[in-house]
Parts: C-alpha cells; structure tokens; sequence
C-alpha cells in the first residue's frame, strides 16, 4: 500500500500563498515536490527563531523574564550532548504563565550540561532567582558539618516537626525532564543498590511505587513521606511525569526519619525528619546520611553531579547550590495574622507555605515556614538562618501572646546590592 | 517535539529490553498491541519530520485506561507516521475499526442528499444535533509534534479561509488567547469551546503545549456552524443546533465543509487523505471520517434498562455524558452518537444515528407507558 504525496506546486501558487500569508513574520510555506517530503531540517530553516519564540506578554517567571528573541534565536537550534534543547528546557513556563503563591522559575535543566549550553539564558535565571548571584564569577561553599547549629532545639509547643531536604543528581544520566525509561530505571538501581549498604541508624527498605497500593501510598502522603502523583502543571509540562510509576519509589529507614524519594523531580530527594524541635538532631542525621550515601555510590564508580560555581546540580535552577529546604511545621496564630508578619519573612530570609508543600495553601494557624535561599550559602549557614529565624518567630508569638509589641529585623545581607 | 528524533539516537545506546514500557497494568489499544519484538523493529524509526515511536506511544504509557471509553493509547505526529509506523498502527486500526484490513479502501459521501430522513426526531426527548470532524492540513505537522511557528501558520491559513465565507455561514475568529476568562467558560457552557487542555490524553501526548498560542474558535454568526483551531486536531468543524433535525444539521455541515475545502485549494493546498485511511487525523479512533454525529437525547428509562448496552452495540452507537468524552451521565440526558469512524461514509454513520436515536426513543416511549420493548429489539447492523 503504497501514500503518494505528489502535489506539485506552480511558482505562481507558491507566490501566492506566500503573499497572502504575509511576509515578514514567517514564511509558512508549503514546498513539496514529487518526492520530497519536508525533512526536520528543513522544517526547522522554514521557521526562523522569530516564528516560533513564544508569546510570553501574560507570563510572570525568571524565564518569562530573561528571554529575549536574541538569546532565542541564538540557542534555539544548539543541542546539549544528549541532544536536549532550549524549548525543551522553557517549556514547563510556556505552559505555565505564574503560580499563585510562589514566583516560578520557568525552565528546567535535562542534563547537567545544560546550565553550560544555555547559560545564556539560565545565567540570568540564576541571577534573578538567587538574589544576585553570578555563576561566572562566584563560588558555592559546602558545608555539612552539623556540630556547627546553635540553639537547634525549637519550643515544643509551637514546632509540630522538623525536616530537612536536599536533592542529588548522579552524574552520567540525564534528568528528570529528559531521561528515557532506561536511564530513570538506571538511576534506581545505582541508589537502590547503594542505600542498601546504609547501617545502624540509617538501615531500611525501598518500596517501588509500582509495587505499592493505592492505600499505601496514600498513608505515606497523608504522613508527609510520599512527593504526590504527579498532578502539578510545573511537573507533567517539564515532562517529569512520563512513564509514571515507573522507575519511582521511596526508600526509608525503619524509624521513618529518614528518606530518600526516587526519581520525582530529581533523581533523589534526601530527607530526614521527624515530629518535634530537634533540628539539630534533624540536620545531623542528614549530613552523616548524605555522607554516607555519597561514599557508597563513590564505592560503585559513581558520583554526583557538582561543580564550584553551581553547587549540587539539580533539575530546577532554583535548586542549586545546597539544594536545601529546611523547614519546620509551626503554630503561629497570632503572628500569621500580623500585618508584619510577610515583612519579618522577607528580612529573615524565610518563605511559608501551606503544610502539604509547595502547592498549597495554609490551613489554620499552623505553617511551613522554610530557608529562601539555596545559592552562594552554606548548608550550616543556611540551617542556621532558619534556625535563628524560627526562634525569632517564636519569639514574636510569645510576645504577641502577652500583648508586647514586636519588631521587624533588619534584612540579611544578599548578594543583590 | 516533545523529544523526536534526535533524543532517540541517544536511546538506541540502551538495549531495547532496557527501554521497553512496564504495560501491565495498562489497558488500551496500544498496550494489547505493542510487544517487545515490534517495539524492537521500530524504535530506530522516525519520520522525516523527527516523530519517534516513543513520540507515538507516550500518551499509552502514561495513560494506562480511561474510566469510560477504551482508549487507544497512541498518536501521529504527521502524515507520514501512519506509514512509517504501520507495522504497529494497522492491527490497532483494525482493532478499533471493527476489522478494517490495511488493504481496505475507504469511501467519502459528502453529499446531504443521500440522507434519509432525519429532520423529525422528537423534540420532546431530542435536546441538540450536533456533527463534527476533523481536518488536518497538509504539509503541517500535527498537534503532538507542530513547533509554535507551524501552529501559528495552521491558525493564520484557517482563519484566512473561513474570513471569506459567506451566507449563513458568515462569522468571526475568536483567538483564544484574546478571550477573558468568562466569555471563555460561556463558550464552553455552551457546549460550543472546548474545554482548558486537563485532558491526561491530551497533556502526555505534548498537545498542550504553548496552551493558549495558536488556539481559537470560529464560528458564524447564529453559532450553529463552527470551527476549532488547534485543539487536538489542526481543524475540528462541527455543526450543531438545538432540536432534533438533524438533517439540517447535516445538510449546513456538508455545505460548509465543501466550501472550506475549496478555500483551502484555491490557496494551493489541501487536507490530509488517502484512499485507504480517508481524512488523516492525530488520533487513530478519527480516521476516515473524522464524524461523530451525536444527539444530546433524554433517556432515564431506557438508559436504566438491561438490554441498553446490548441495543447500542447493535445499532453501532456508544454513550458519552453531556459534557464531551471525559464525562458521565447525568440525570438520564446521554449523548448518543455513532461509535464508527472509519469503514463507512459521512452519510452512512448519519444515516444509523438518524435511525439509532429514533428507534431508542421510540423504546422510551414503551418503556414511559410500563410496555416491553422486546419486539422493537434491533439486528446487529
């Protein structure tokens, strides 16, 4: 059974579909001849960068911002070494103009080459996302040596939990956004095979999504374990849901304090928590599992993916540098309804959100309240700013609690002048 | 896009056991279809313009079933993916068209007046008439895998040719990124817009993509005749009104359709068709035809009544809920619509709805009164 497209075009009709689809902005044109089929090269020489930059004029992310058609038309047809591409990488804020509650960075990275190919688009994002930092010209410090944390233990009354998270990538397999279905079940079995030499403490299981019902799952999220099915737009149009469930799943320790999730919106997310105060406790847990972790997969010919200027890299530009979120769950009635209370957060350095995580909204009195920054600080400094931030929210509260006024800090220094 | 061609190259590295999908908790027709050996022989394809056989399946992948209808699990990217692909897109084709053999050859009747009947169904039980296809233009790739560029030159060349028609079938473009919020939901109230892209379907297949670029609604000036831009297809052209004469509707939805293609030749191009597949659109389901001809039809008694399934199953007609495919049922109104696409022409699937509904709303009746309907029960058609 044999298509014949021959559909052969004069001169005089081609100038006149051209005409009248207007010159200028594009040549869509229809060329075929008796046996030539447009090829994706051609195809792609038929459309300048012009006609396909996106229409960004309702848009409020980093993306929406930095992109210029010259950035566009420079590095539209530039493929990284796993051959992924800038609309690949902006798709996700394309798709989604702004969310509600937090300022989207609005592109992501499918490999770790990435943030070199397209630096001229992602050094700019980084810039804007991260108070002021520079890639070319600045360094990331690491530091996860939790002996450092002062004052780490938060008033009971008013902390219901404490956690902190982290993300990895490991080098040589593409991310999130990019892999195929072999890479993602690669990814699983380098960490799975890895977490299975973790003692003491730290020893657990994995538990493949695939493998679990719909009523363990759902266990695991209500108890704050389980990332959830992927629904958030920012995730399936960074095409980060594929193929779900498959190559995902969650291993923890048998206290459940801490946790690795498996290629969710990065390769692995680290977590340890647990309910009550003790970030201390929490953070120096995290270090000596991370640690650990680090070496084993080291053990294996593996390693993370990391360079100085960067940091640990990540899926999300926002997630470079520490990769760290640490959070705590707080009681915060009086505060919360302050009208200082969102300057007190900014000065601090501290953002809220809603205590199902990212996407949602705050119920009641109680808060996630969470570092902003990620880039250009430590893990211990930043620890300790979260820390030294939620003693000085408590504090606020008590005060409130006995009609004493309260006061806005001054800011924390940035990089941004 | 979204990963086409060049992705794939890095792909092959991996053994194709390594890369093959987990499909067994799926179920549509990609998935009963699809084995290790095809996906073999097929994973190093692409058509020219970079589709892949991963591009083809995603939608399967991520999809394992649809609550209500059973799905089939894959797209084409452009024209030459149901050729290139053939060796896994024939036996789903003939799966879901009731046998249709890749040797086959399909009809077209455009022509109204071979319809018999249709403009008397009862208004009483027959809410709306509605027919719609689909067209897809040639040389453009289709909504899965089209750039924004290729998007927007399909709305520019659309709008341009329906801006010259005239008559009854005279209107207005409606780009849908112009549109607030609320006349947008209207429209779809309506019934006439579809719906924001929320579709699982639709948003792992990458049809989704630049949402609301490139996308809009035409639609003459009474609102009877009307046209999708870049939905999930380049053009979805439906013709609808409330009340059950469905011969009217059918006759303006030829017309309309005529005419448009004879715009779209005078610019020198064309529709996607071939004598076997017929129109050629991004789902397989909408091969041939492209036609749904449905009615929105008030049946409480008969929809509750045992042999319900069996009877649209003779008369080759499937139920949705009033809201469109993802929906169900409620208070006892169903679209009723033919379930066929491909193997039979525009006036022949009109043609058993016509006949369908009457018959399904000559068994309400009976039923209305407390009589049996056994004698009234259909041959298989």
């Amino acid at each position: 059974m044999a298509f014949s497209f021959t559909r052969m075009m004069s001169s005089r009709n081609t100038a006149t579909l051209l005409a009248s689809l207007g010159a200028g902005t594009m040549a869509t044109c229809y060329l075929m001849t008796d046996s030539n089929i447009l090829s994706a090269e051609e195809r792609r020489k038929l459309y300048p960068p012009s006609a396909d930059f996106p229409d960004l004029r309702r848009h409020n992310n980093c993306m929406a911002h930095a992109l210029t058609p010259a950035i566009y038309g420079k590095l539209r047809d530039q493929v990284t070494p796993n051959n992924w591409t800038l609309d690949q990488c902006i798709q996700t804020g394309v798709d989604n103009p702004g969310h509600p509650f937090i300022k989207t960075v609005g592109m992501v990275a499918g490999d770790e080459e990435s943030y070199k190919v397209f630096a001229d688009l992602f050094d700019p994002v980084i810039k804007d996302r991260h108070n002021g930092y520079d890639p070319k010209t600045m360094k990331h410090p690491t530091d996860l040596d939790a002996s450092k944390i002062t004052n780490g233990v938060f008033d009971e009354k008013y902390v219901l939990s404490s956690r902190v998270r982290t993300g990895r990538s490991i080098r040589g397999l593409s991310l999130p956004p990019c892999c195929s279905r072999s890479e993602r079940r690669e990814v699983e079995r380098v960490t799975v095979q890895a977490l299975a030499g973790l003692k003491g403490d730290l020893a657990g299981h994995y538990y493949s999504l695939g493998d679990m019902t719909e009523k363990e799952q759902q266990q695991l999220i209500d108890d704050h374990f389980l990332f959830d099915k992927p629904v958030s737009p920012l995730l399936t149009c960074a095409f980060m849901a594929r193929d779900w469930p498959d190559g995902r799943g969650l291993w923890h320790n048998n206290e459940k304090t801490f946790l690795i999730w498996v290629n969710e919106e990065d390769h692995t997310r680290v977590i340890s928590m647990e309910k009550g105060g003790n970030m201390k406790r929490v953070f120096e847990r995290f270090c000596r599992g991370l640690q650990q972790v680090e070496k084993l997969i080291q053990e294996r010919g593996w390693e993370f993916m990391w360079n100085e200027h960067l940091g640990y890299i990540l899926t999300c530009p926002s997630n470079l540098g520490t990769g760290l979120r640490a959070g705590v769950h707080v009681r915060l009635a009086k505060l919360s309804k302050d009208p200082r209370f969102g300057k007190i957060l900014d000065n601090m350095r501290l953002q809220k959100r809603g205590t199902g995580g990212v996407d949602t909204a705050t119920t009641g009195d109680t808060f996630d309240i969470s570092n902003n920054d990620r880039l250009g600080k430590s893990e211990v400094e930043l620890v300790q700013l979260l820390v030294d931030g939620v003693n000085y929210l408590i504090d606020c509260e008590k005060r409130l609690e006995r009609g004493q006024d309260i006061k806005i800090p001054a800011p924390i220094a940035q990089f941004r002048k | 896009m979204p990963f086409g061609n060049t992705h794939n190259v890095l792909k092959l590295k991996y053994a194709s056991s390594e890369e093959y999908p987990d499909l067994s908790q799926h179920n549509n027709h990609m998935a009963k279809i699809l084995t290790p050996a095809i996906y073999e022989r097929l994973r190093s394809k692409q058509t020219p313009s970079g589709f892949t056989l991963d591009d083809v399946i995603q939608t399967g992948i991520d999809n394992p079933g649809h609550p209500f209808i059973m799905t089939v699990g894959c797209v084409a990217g452009d024209e030459e993916t149901y050729e290139v692909f053939k060796e896994l897109l024939d036996p789903i084709i003939e799966d879901r068209h009731g046998g249709y053999k890749p040797t086959d050859k399909h009809k077209t009747d455009l022509n109204p007046d071979n319809l018999k009947g249709g403009d008397d169904l009862d208004p009483n039980y027959v809410i709306s008439s509605r027919v719609r296809t689909g067209r897809s233009i040639r040389g453009f790739c289709l909504p899965p895998h089209c750039s924004r560029g290729e998007r927007r030159g399909v709305e520019k060349m659309s709008v341009e040719a329906l801006d010259s028609l005239s008559g009854d079938l005279k209107g207005k473009y409606y780009a849908l990124k112009n549109m607030t919020d609320a006349e947008q939901q209207q429209l779809i109230d309506d019934h006439f817009l579809f719906d924001k892209p929320v579709s699982p379907l639709l948003l792992a297949s990458g049809m989704a993509r630049d949402w609301p670029d490139g996308r809009g609604i035409w639609h003459n000036d009474t609102k009877t005749f009307l046209v999708w831009v870049n939905e999930e297809d380049h053009l979805r052209v439906i013709s609808m009104q409330k009340g059950g004469n469905m011969k009217e509707v059918f006759n303006r939805f030829c017309t309309g359709l005529t005419k448009i293609e004879t715009l779209f030749k005078d610019k020198g191009t064309s529709f996607m068709w071939n004598e076997h597949l017929g129109y050629v659109l991004t789902c397989p389901s909408n091969l041939g035809t492209g036609l749904r001809a449905g009615v929105h039809v008030k049946i409480p008694n008969m929809s509750k009544h045992a042999k319900f399934e069996e009877v649209l199953k003779r008369l080759r007609l499937q139920k949705r809920g009033t809201g469109g495919v993802d929906t169900a049922a409620v208070g006892g109104t169903f679209d009723i619509s033919n379930a066929d696409r491909l193997g039979f022409s525009e006036v022949e699937l009109v043609q058993m709805v016509v006949d369908g509904v009457k018959l399904l709303v000559e068994m309400e009746k009976k039923l209305e009164k407390g009589q049996s309907i056994d004698d009234l029960m259909p041959a298989q058609k």
